[in-house]
């Protein structure tokens, strides 16, 4: 059996984490940090040790905001964020449920958006969003005014070659 | 000097100033865009936080369709930037990738067209001292912060373009239109990006403390060259702290007398009408 830490090098296939000496620049720099279950120095730790139901199950690798903050200062080149992606693929493809449920129905809902029009409809986005997270009223004064100043509209331009969108979609699952 | 376009979706939608002005300033320095064909979405944050691959095979159909008109394609869109830089640097260092997504999308990539920003093309191509001859009316008044974010700059050796802890060539641009650009350090601060739907009360905190330091530094407004950056500063700040939000283009086109700044203010939460009337720039 593969280890933790070896299934998730192999999924960021670039340098490994071992090459992280816990200097912990990427947890200064980074701006969820404070709001993160498990600051990025810590996931790294607890992927050496092993800590898999922990890691997958964290809110840590939900929040993190893909700035590459952390990626630019570390002085080994660990590519944190790109071990943030690497760790939330690995949760879907194996059946963990996301612990910040809205963050991934609103990637879910962006992705069911490109898969029907090619392209992002940005208020059927957001209804899309909205009926599956439940929270229906937030925003919705902005949503009014967005739409009066003809920003957002239910219908708009598709890609035509939907064939070769949606065999992406299909070929890369 | 002629370019391939990628819009991408919000240029079409709610940010639609942004697209209008990127092409209003881009035919006023002679720079005629081309939309590269039958475009599809470059996938986003959605994308690359659950399936790499997917993540690099949307960009990946657009560079195709773009590099057959052979010539480099301008991407105003931060997000859409990186995600089309991203994928070509997957690519370029990862063959046994690159040939499947070739399978996928059904064609060769070539990597042979430059993916551009537009602040990269203004400085690098036309030139601040050609953009200062478009001048006629400098931005008297205007004491912007330069906001850069997070996509355009990082990670450094895939966007390529500017210093990434330091970034200067949007404040040149706004200082050659005539702008007294105020220094601050939080230049390359994350905004919250599309968290701002799902967590927004994060977000909420993340654009305070960036409004409160753009006050502290002197500035009367804040100039972005980001789609999501831009719905955050403009929509997601307290009462207290707001401060009008422009695209760069929007006040390049105001310096240069192009047609159109006096609309696109009104199209921001927080209108930038009354900012320019009071420096008699509208």
């Amino acid at each position: 059996m593969n280890s933790f830490l070896k299934e998730v090098n192999d999924k960021i296939n670039g340098v490994p984490l071992q090459r992280c000496y816990h200097c912990r620049k990427c947890t200064a720099g980074c701006p969820m940090a404070n709001v993160m279950e498990y600051n990025p120095n810590r996931i790294i730790k607890m992927i050496q040790n092993g800590m898999k139901d922990e890691v997958m199950n964290s809110s840590t690798i939900w929040l993190c905001a893909s700035c590459e903050t952390c990626i630019t200062r570390c002085p080994n080149e660990v590519d944190i964020a790109r071990m943030m992606d690497a760790l939330r693929e690995m949760s879907i493809e194996q059946g963990y449920a996301p612990k910040e449920k809205n963050i991934f129905r609103l990637h879910d809902s962006f992705l069911d958006n490109i898969k029907i029009n090619g392209r992002i409809n940005e208020g059927l986005l957001m209804v899309e969003y909205k009926l599956r997270s439940g929270d229906l009223f937030s925003d919705m004064v902005m949503g009014m005014g967005m739409f009066l100043k003809g920003k957002i509209h239910p219908i708009s331009p598709r890609t035509k070659d939907m064939a070769a969108v949606r065999k992406i979609f299909r070929d890369t699952k | 000097m002629k370019l391939s376009y990628y819009p991408g979706c919000s240029l079409h939608g709610t940010a639609k100033e942004y697209g209008e002005s990127v092409t209003a300033v881009s035919a006023a320095l002679g720079i005629e865009l081309n939309e590269v064909k039958d475009w599809s979405c470059c996938g986003a944050t959605a994308a690359h936080s659950t399936n790499h691959k997917l993540s690099v095979a949307l960009p990946a159909r657009d560079l195709i369709a773009a590099e057959k008109d052979g010539m480099d394609v301008m991407v105003p869109c931060a997000a859409c930037f990186n995600r089309l830089k991203s994928a070509q640097h997957h690519m370029k260092h990862d063959d046994k990738l690159k040939s499947e997504i070739e399978k996928i999308i059904g064609s060769k990539y070539e990597g042979s067209i430059a993916i551009r920003n537009p602040i990269d093309i203004i400085i690098n191509d036309i030139g601040l001292d050609e953009l200062a001859k478009k001048v006629i009316k400098p931005l008297k008044g205007i004491r912007p912060v330069s906001y850069y974010g997070c996509l355009l700059l990082r990670p450094k050796e895939v966007c390529n373009f500017d210093n990434h802890e330091n970034p200067v060539l949007l404040d040149k641009i706004m200082d050659t239109v005539g702008a007294d650009v105020k220094q601050w350090s939080y230049k390359t601060d994350c905004c919250g990006g599309s968290l701002t739907i799902s967590m927004t009360k994060v977000v909420n905190n993340m654009v305070d403390k960036l409004m409160s330091m753009a006050r502290e530094a002197g500035a009367n407004c804040v100039v972005v060259a980001c789609p999501i950056c831009m719905a955050n500063l403009d929509m997601r700040a307290s009462t207290s702290l707001k401060l009008p939000v422009f695209y760069f283009t929007e006040l390049l086109a105001l310096a240069m007398g192009v047609q159109g700044p006096e609309t696109w203010a009104k199209l921001h939460t927080v209108d930038g009408t009354p900012l320019l009337k009071g420096l008699g720039l509208i």
